[in-house]
């Protein structure tokens, strides 16, 4: 058995998940309802405040933790993805936000009282090209009026406060196109009064994703995080954190997938024997394993360097390819040897399967950061 | 008060145990090992009676090579106060250790010890009994309520057809039974704290105890496969073979 790390929070993730059994989230996925009763549990064990500083009232524990945590939900069969963002959206109100923005918001933040946990950068009409984002942000004396709308922006209906990305300078009026983008704190609650429209969008699985639409809202001024015009940049630094954490997340689906995989082979008798002595049942199950154990090797790397203050971009980059790519691989092999019983909701599978597909799409897909590395490591000429 | 609560590392509950090659023991190589659920609800009991001001003090003890100081940590990341953690590399019969719990006994002055009735894996039910003999003090066993009464415990047990109180006076030893209570999970902040909570190591040299052994592990082998079932066409076959086959009517 590999030895992992963070043991003690690992034990305790896994007995707080097993109060949070399949049939838990069956009933939620067929309703496509939030697991709001797991986030609470979550929050009052204090999980999910794991990487706000001490100071303000979180634990102060490295990416390492966290990542700890997120693996135990997802091999738990539980699903991290309803909440892993209360974890790391306030790292950029935490590196760039002034001290009364801190004051004000991270202990509550830390406590649960306040989800902050949504982060609105996306467009209908921009996708990843983030730089052509159109929602926009005009200055009126002490406010800032939005306009223009985002999608698949998760988990909106279940937060109190959302980071935004909006242009506060129009792009052609911009010596470099990542300027003139800033970063503002919205308050949900208040948006919602007042010219925010929340859609939500039915998927494949229980994600709670959402459309946008802002008409005319009004945010303080005091609320804009950092300077004008630089919002670009923070939040390209939070998405190390993120894509470390979601890699890890898949570490943990892959491990569910091959012991529920290893285990059904071994039992199950077909022909007067298991049939996981079968080598085409077998042999995919292995490979599944290797694949794991690699991405989760790369995973480790990519959280030493966060940890240690190094640069990381493309090392979390690649962790999450090979962890994406080795989870959905796992949950195919584990459908593949339950055969007709990997299709039935009470084994869970299925679900996990829809589940984990996600994250060779979000938070990047896979072709982005292929980009990435033939550009940044390779040196490769950059097709956009 | 001060509370004692002994702790075991055994293979977890949710492993499927198999016996080495050689059938000369379990096979623990590789496997996940947890507190055994027996000592947790031990634990948890102890954490409920501080939380209900009854108890100032809860001590962990648990027996064993340098590794079981990890159920430590996880009892004092639950709200056991301090831990201690007596090393040995032996493998220990109920006897030895309910000598070794003794010394500590005499060290610590405990005014209640709660352990599991028995662990998972020797499934023995013994040194809780045999500590409160060599204390010479009172014991309350398979509990699944109790109730601080001024110097006196009582103990509700639960006993073959129904349940059975006694009260107890005070220092005594208390084994746990599974519906005493359901165990909670450490919080992180909690997890964090009991790094930093004092853990004492002794050996058993150290406490005066020279360990003895009378029993030796002969053999472990694994039960039976499981006959396939059998279709009866009726209910008389099945009340025959009932009667003459399984022999249990």
């Amino acid at each position: 058995m590999q030895k992992r790390s963070h043991p003690e929070i690992r034990e305790a993730v896994a007995k707080l998940c097993a109060e949070f059994g399949g049939s838990y989230w069956r009933a939620l996925d067929e309703k496509r309802q939030y697991p709001t009763e797991f986030i609470s549990a979550l929050s009052a064990a204090g999980y999910l405040s794991i990487l706000i500083p001490e100071e303000y009232g979180g634990s102060g524990q490295p990416l390492s933790a966290a990542c700890a945590v997120l693996e135990e939900i997802q091999y738990a069969g539980c699903n991290g993805s309803s909440c892993h963002a209360q974890m790391y959206i306030m790292g950029t109100l935490l590196r760039h936000g002034n001290e009364e923005q801190k004051q004000r918001y991270l202990p509550k933040v830390a406590s649960g009282e306040l989800r902050l946990q949504a982060f609105g950068v996306t467009e209908p009409s921009s996708g990843t090209d983030t730089t052509r984002i159109r929602t926009s942000a005009e200055k009126h004396d002490d406010h800032y009026i939005v306009n223009g709308s985002k999608v698949w922006i998760s988990r909106t209906e279940h937060s109190d406060l959302m980071l935004l990305l909006v242009r506060t300078t129009p792009r052609e009026e911009c010596a470099k196109r990542t300027d003139g983008m800033s970063v503002l704190l919205v308050d949900l609650r208040e948006a919602l009064a007042d010219g925010l429209t929340i859609k939500p969008i039915r998927t494949m699985m229980n994600h709670s994703s959402t459309e946008l639409f802002f008409d005319d809202v009004p945010v303080p001024a005091d609320n804009l995080i950092g300077e004008e015009g630089k919002g670009f940049r923070y939040i390209l630094d939070g998405m190390n954190a993120e894509r470390i954490l979601i890699a890890a997340e898949c570490v943990g689906d892959a491990r569910y997938f091959i012991e529920r995989a290893a285990a059904y082979a071994s039992e199950r008798e077909v022909f007067g024997g298991p049939i996981g002595q079968n080598q085409g049942i077998q042999f995919p199950i292995a490979r599944a394993y290797t694949q794991m154990r690699a991405a989760d090797a790369l995973v480790s790397q990519a959280i030493e360097l966060f940890d240690s203050g190094e640069p990381c971009g493309s090392e979390a980059n690649m962790a999450k390819m090979v962890a994406s790519e080795a989870s959905w691989f796992a949950g195919d092999t584990c459908i593949q040897t339950h055969g007709g019983y990997g299709f039935a909701e009470e084994y869970d599978i299925e679900r996990k399967f829809r589940e984990t597909r996600l994250y060779q799409v979000a938070p990047i897909s896979t072709n982005l950061i292929l980009s990435h590395v033939a550009t940044h490591e390779l040196g490769m000429p950059k097709s956009f | 008060m001060k509370v004692l609560v002994a702790v075991k590392r055994v293979v977890d509950y949710n492993v499927k145990v198999r016996p080495k090659s050689d059938g000369s023991d379990v096979d623990i190589n590789n496997v996940k090992m947890s507190i055994n659920p027996f000592c947790e609800i031990a634990v948890e009991e102890a954490i409920r009676l501080k939380e209900a001001g009854v108890a100032e003090e809860i001590i962990a003890v648990s027996i064993g090579g340098a590794q079981v100081q990890e159920q430590i940590r996880t009892a004092l990341a639950l709200g056991a106060d301090r831990g201690i953690h007596v090393q040995t590399e032996d493998s220990l019969e109920p006897l030895e250790i309910a000598r070794l719990l003794k010394s500590i006994l005499d060290k610590e002055e405990p005014t209640l010890v709660i352990t599991g009735k028995q662990s998972i894996d020797g499934d023995n039910n013994q040194t809780g009994q045999m500590l409160a003999a060599l204390a010479g003090i009172p014991q309350g066993t398979f509990a699944s309520e109790i109730t601080i009464e001024g110097d006196h415990i009582s103990v509700i047990r639960e006993v073959d057809g129904g349940l059975q109180t006694v009260k107890l006076s005070l220092p005594a030893v208390v084994t746990t039974d599974l519906r005493l209570n359901e165990p909670r999970y450490a919080s992180l902040p909690n997890i964090m704290k009991a790094k930093k909570k004092p853990l004492d190591v002794f050996t058993p040299e150290e406490l005066g105890v020279e360990l003895s052994n009378h029993i030796d592990l002969v053999e472990v082998e694994p039960p039976p496969d499981r006959q396939a079932g059998i279709k009866v066409d009726d209910v008389d076959a099945l009340v025959d073979k009932l009667k003459n086959e399984a022999k249990v009517i």
